[in-house]
């Protein structure tokens, strides 16, 4: 059962990992959006 | 288009949770491998997707190189990146499943090695874009993506062709499977579907947005007084 648990916590694991990832770099990309903006 | 984002987000969640329940707890446990046998339902529909990710960054290289559309090159990217993340998860979640059933971590079989060759066919595509600083980048990544497309078809059919450790398909196979079983995979094949078509797209949207402030960017530096610089 410890194989099967490992597998399923893995692919959350990496698919929440990529969309932290995904949300960091598109707040970033608005922050510099709404800089260039101000400017 | 934006608002049907959280829509069908809230959907793809509800059928992977559907889904989950059905692999864990509906379908019945096979009588030669046990529990661990229930990794077939994360580990097929992830293949799968990253084959239908990889598929889509072809179609749209070849429609980047024919029309030169910076949306098509948007979407290639994006579809690259998430299937680089599914194909991830099926080089990961294989070895666990091997190591209870054949007793090793991994072996060069044919299946398996080809299967790492088409991930680092595609991370080296994600690096190709990342460092190369060529006005030419988005062509020669197109051409890489078809060559690395041509992968796809041998993983496939290695099994088919080759005598290998991985075993042949169950379904369309020629084998028999409980209903139950089949019915837990098809869920899965089909929220794993939706939830790649869903990361893509907030890949790409997130791609288009880079490459608004990139040209914001450079055009802010081309509208700058001389003296300011």
């Amino acid at each position: 059962m410890s194989y099967l648990y490992a597998a399923y916590i893995i692919t959350w694991v990496i698919h929440i990992a990529y969309m932290g990832t995904l949300v960091r770099r598109y707040r970033q990309l608005r922050q510099e959006m709404e800089d260039l903006k101000r400017r | 288009m934006k608002r049907a984002f959280p829509i069908l987000a809230v959907l793809t969640v509800a059928l992977l949770c559907y889904g989950l329940y059905q692999a864990l707890w509906v379908a019945p446990t096979e009588k030669t491998m046990g529990d661990v046998q229930r990794i077939f339902y994360y580990h097929v529909p992830s293949a799968w997707t990253a084959g239908v990710l990889f598929l889509v960054n072809f179609l749209a290289s070849i429609a980047y190189l024919m029309s030169r559309n910076p949306k098509a090159d948007a979407l290639a990217v994006a579809a690259a990146e998430v299937g680089v993340v599914f194909c991830t998860i099926v080089l990961v979640t294989g070895p666990i499943w091997a190591r209870p059933v054949w007793g090793i971590w991994w072996t060069w079989d044919l299946r398996l090695t080809l299967t790492l060759v088409l991930w680092l066919i595609y991370v080296s595509y994600l690096l190709l874009r990342r460092f190369s600083t060529s006005g030419q980048t988005p062509v020669m990544a197109a051409v890489l993506a078809i060559f690395g497309t041509l992968d796809i078809p041998l993983v496939y059919f290695s099994i088919w062709f080759f005598r290998t450790q991985h075993p042949q398909p169950v379904i369309g196979g020629g084998g028999s499977i409980d209903p139950r079983m089949l019915h837990a995979f098809f869920v899965n094949l089909i929220a794993f579907t939706c939830f790649g078509a869903l990361i893509c797209w907030a890949r790409y949207r997130l791609e288009v947005l880079r490459r608004e402030v990139e040209e914001t960017q450079a055009l802010e530096s081309l509208l700058e007084p001389r003296s300011a610089r």
